[in-house]
């Protein structure tokens, strides 16, 4: 339903959804929530009863901030959610900010992860705005004794239309905030919209690029000292023994202890932190991963594959389609462990005091942190203030709360602010990877090259397992995220999970299960079109429902990139596309092959994510995707040996370089749908329509990454 | 421990830090500029590039007592001039996402476009294939790094 057509249920704001908090002097501050998801969102305004999370404030100076419970992660929600309310104000964009929040359980949840936040927040934010640019206008009426249907909101200013005369929003914010909160407000048409779909400057660009902004890493406290950690090069090990001696006699070190996770060398700098940590002798009992490898994994996967799997969709009679088939198609796909590698190693700072305690951290998820440093501290949550720094990349990896539990066990055994720093090495060894997984399909065809039956088996660790082993295991499995529901028309279908789990820390990394999902159905839908001599994207096309949003994004992509028309230099063509976080990509990558080396020259997209708040930023994400999707492709492996990650640095764990990024072309759809998420759904069709290039131009098929061409 | 002088973006700084010590952890912990990143320790990535006498470095590596007496530029003094054509340049095209690894691909910039006024592609390539983005703004950086070497033309 689009946006222009909520006219009896959205275009109005409930009572109690939104609360004026200013105190006198401060301007007009109103509280509003942003729900955790949408289904919540009309639940929670029930009552009037609720407490604010997110806050808008117009200061007597004219000046609007913004505060949101959500982690800037590159991402851009630090411009892009204040656009959205700011819209709606009818604000002037040079004077909108916005401050992070800090994390309270009260202010509820604020997890930054599953491409959430434009998602949720888009509702929330436009009312909240609107109710304060109605509730300026109407205290400019009063001043002016004119009706309010004489006034008009514009960039910061309310206008009198018959006299022309104005009042700047900074003159007005001390009587609005005095005015009562409307419980119906109008929302714009979409046709009126001026900030978004503007290309907007973000607004943190100019300290990342100064070396003034401040994240997780550079954040200090006075008198705070550093540690480094040595922790069991096994997964699951402990400590057996150790000998701290010469780490004690280096210069700078302060404390040597034992916790949870292994030994802590506390320091005056992080550099004297390091040294002393490489200078202690610790023997691990390596525990029930010691002697685990990549082959150990594979033979998990093998055996459980084999067996049933539960069967998570079933349509039709699959297998007996199979039987009856024109033709048939059967694969094998295997997919490695993954590390996040974000250019910004974990780090923490915690100042656990008996009464209280205060972390710096970036981190996707503060609430998290708060809960976990709670536990360690022995506190209730709300003696926890989680302040959330500017983070340097995170993937997923910032959802977990390993390095924090660390630092406080560090910083309450110190008795001091203690700041946790972990080398490239430790962030690389001590990862929650990405799952891999075995993957075994059919397919049949009939004479008219249509899909009659598909079979989906895969074998895979859960990551909710392992982290949460005593809740009920969540239906559908996340595992079968992109392949369960398939976009693509068959009769008969059969998508069964068999899970996994083994000693490998595995966790949410870039678009989760989808990741390896679409990389596998785009791959073998491909291989089913090559059996049926049918043109990949004919293939698809037909194979998709006609009002279908995953259909436009294929057929723009196609028709951008060219397709059917030759490539000309050497070059081969493929193309994928998926849906993931409610939102709809496909991309066409041109490849060429020179011995043992496959180059991506070139990558048409074309997406489809309901409205889009910043064009610029939806590009930039894109381009993100692509870049960490094609590293995944064509290097990215995590073995296993011994129980351990058998990567460091980035010497074995290599990431994509600038001679390998392709040119990428973003075409956008054009929709009044509301938004869904983008910082996801671009990365899971990168992988195969490379591959499915790989394949145009060679004949060979990749069913197993990362990519190893064999010259 | 030595006391080791400096001269950081032209000011003279006296240190009292251990030889040996990177110059990127005497720059960040010692002295508190926190501009250039730590992000490999083994000048595999590039997030730490400053410049030791005009050419790019990697400071994770580099001991502070092989900087004694060279002039050293970080990112907080290429940045205190607002019209410097590559922020300007980093600016337009929107390069960052989570920024981090900004600060060492400037610096490197920097120091490739000080020597090659009218950079190709390939000399682009070629000079920043040590300095890795895990957001993928590669192309954007490209693209600044032209614009910035015709603007630094023009000065």
């Amino acid at each position: 339903m689009g946006v222009t057509e909520m006219k009896t249920d959205a275009n109005t704001t409930r009572r109690g959804f939104i609360k004026v908090v200013s105190v006198a002097g401060a301007g007009l501050v109103l509280g509003f929530h942003l729900p955790a998801n949408e289904k919540k969102f009309n639940s929670e305004y029930g009552d009037g009863n609720f407490t604010p999370n997110a806050w808008l404030k117009i200061a007597p100076d004219g000046s609007v901030s913004v505060t949101v419970a959500r982690t800037e992660l590159g991402q851009g929600v630090r411009t892009a959610l204040p656009m959205i309310l700011a819209e709606e104000l009818e604000a002037d964009w040079s004077r909108v900010g916005i401050e992070p929040a800090v994390a309270d359980p009260k202010y509820g949840e604020m997890t930054t992860g599953g491409s959430t936040s434009v998602r949720v927040s888009w509702m929330p934010l436009r009312k909240a705005g609107a109710v304060a640019r109605e509730m300026l206008i109407a205290s400019a009426a009063l001043t002016w004794g004119a009706l309010r249907e004489s006034c008009r909101a514009e960039n910061g200013s309310v206008i009198h239309i018959p006299s022309g005369r104005s009042l700047s929003y900074g003159s007005l914010a001390e009587k609005a905030a005095k005015q009562p909160v409307p419980s119906d407000v109008p929302l714009k048409d979409l046709k009126n919209f001026k900030i978004v779909g503007q290309s907007l400057p973000r607004l943190d660009s100019r300290d990342k690029i100064q070396g003034s902004a401040v994240y997780g890493l550079d954040f200090r406290l006075p008198g705070m000292l550093t540690a480094a950690v040595s922790r069991s090069p096994v997964f699951g090990g402990t400590v057996k023994s150790y000998d701290d001696k010469k780490a004690r006699s280096l210069p700078g070190v302060r404390n040597v202890l034992q916790i949870q996770r292994g030994i802590a060398v506390i320091a005056d700098s992080t550099w004297a932190a390091f040294q002393a940590r490489d200078a202690l002798s610790v023997i691990w009992e390596e525990g029930k991963a010691s002697g685990l490898g990549s082959a150990g994994i594979r033979a998990i996967f093998d055996e459980r594959i084999t067996g049933e799997g539960a069967e998570v969709r079933r349509e039709g009679d699959p297998l007996g389609a199979l039987e009856k088939a024109a033709g048939k198609v059967e694969a094998e796909y295997e997919l490695p462990f993954l590390a996040h590698a974000q250019m910004e190693p974990m780090n923490c700072l915690a100042d656990v005091r008996k009464d209280s305690a205060e972390i710096w951290v970036p981190t996707q998820s503060p609430q998290w942190v708060q809960g976990a440093v709670a536990e360690v501290a022995g506190l209730s949550p709300e003696k926890v203030i989680v302040h959330t720094t500017l983070a340097g990349g995170g993937f997923g990896r910032r959802l977990m709360v390993d390095y924090a539990i660390e630092a406080a066990q560090i910083s309450k055994a110190a008795g001091a602010p203690v700041k946790v720093v972990w080398n490239r090495e430790d962030d690389m060894r001590h990862d929650y990877y990405r799952p891999a997984s075995l993957h075994r399909l059919k397919a049949g065809y009939d004479g008219t090259g249509k899909l009659t039956s598909w079979v989906h088996r895969i074998a895979a660790p859960s990551i909710s397992a392992q982290l949460f082993p005593d809740a009920k295991p969540e239906n559908p499995p996340y595992a079968v995220d992109g392949a369960a529901n398939i976009q693509y028309n068959v009769p008969n279908i059969l998508v069964s999970y068999s899970m996994s789990n083994t000693p490998v820390p595995v966790g949410w990394w870039r678009s989760v299960y989808n990741s390896q999902n679409a990389f596998v159905n785009e791959s073998f839908i491909d291989e089913v079109a090559a059996a049926a001599k049918v043109d990949p994207f004919d293939f698809r096309r037909k194979h998709l429902p006609e009002d279908s949003r995953l259909r436009k994004v294929l057929e723009l992509a196609a028709s951008e990139a060219g397709w059917g028309k030759p490539t000309g230099g050497g070059r081969g063509r493929g193309i994928a596309c998926h849906s993931s976080f409610d939102s709809f990509v496909c991309h066409v990558a041109e490849v060429s092959v020179s011995g043992k080396i496959l180059r991506v020259h070139r990558v048409v997209s074309a997406v489809d994510c309901g409205i889009v708040v910043n064009p610029a930023i939806l590009r930039a994400q894109i381009e993100g995707a692509v870049a960490l999707g094609l590293t995944a492709a064509l290097k990215g492996e995590v073995n296993i040996e011994n129980g351990s990650a058998a990567i460091g640095n980035f010497d074995d764990y290599p990431l994509l370089i600038m001679e390998e990024m392709p040119e990428v072309e973003v075409h956008i759809i054009k929709s009044n749908e509301e938004p869904t998420g983008i910082g996801e759904p671009g990365l899971p069709p990168i992988a195969p329509a490379v591959t499915n290039a790989l394949f145009s131009l060679t004949g060979v098929r990749i069913r197993k990454l990362p990519i190893r061409l064999t010259g | 421990m030595a006391s080791i002088s400096l001269t950081v973006n032209g000011d003279i700084k006296l240190v009292d830090v251990i030889p040996e010590t990177p110059l990127l952890w005497v720059l960040r912990d010692t002295l508190r500029m926190t501009g250039t990143k730590f992000g490999c320790g083994r000048g595999l990535c590039g997030a730490c590039t400053v410049h030791i006498d005009g050419e790019a470095a990697h400071s994770c590596i580099t001991p502070v007592e092989y900087a004694e007496g060279k002039k050293i530029t970080t990112i907080e003094g290429l940045a205190r001039d607002p019209q410097n054509p590559l922020i300007r340049a980093w600016l337009l095209e929107e390069v960052s996402q989570c920024g981090y690894c900004q600060p060492g691909q400037i610096m490197t910039a920097a120091a490739l476009i000080a020597k090659r006024t009218k950079p190709t592609d390939a000399d682009i390539n070629s000079a920043m294939s040590g300095n890795l983005c895990r957001c993928g703004t590669y192309t954007r950086i490209r693209r600044a790094i032209q614009r910035a070497a015709t603007w630094e033309l023009r000065r």
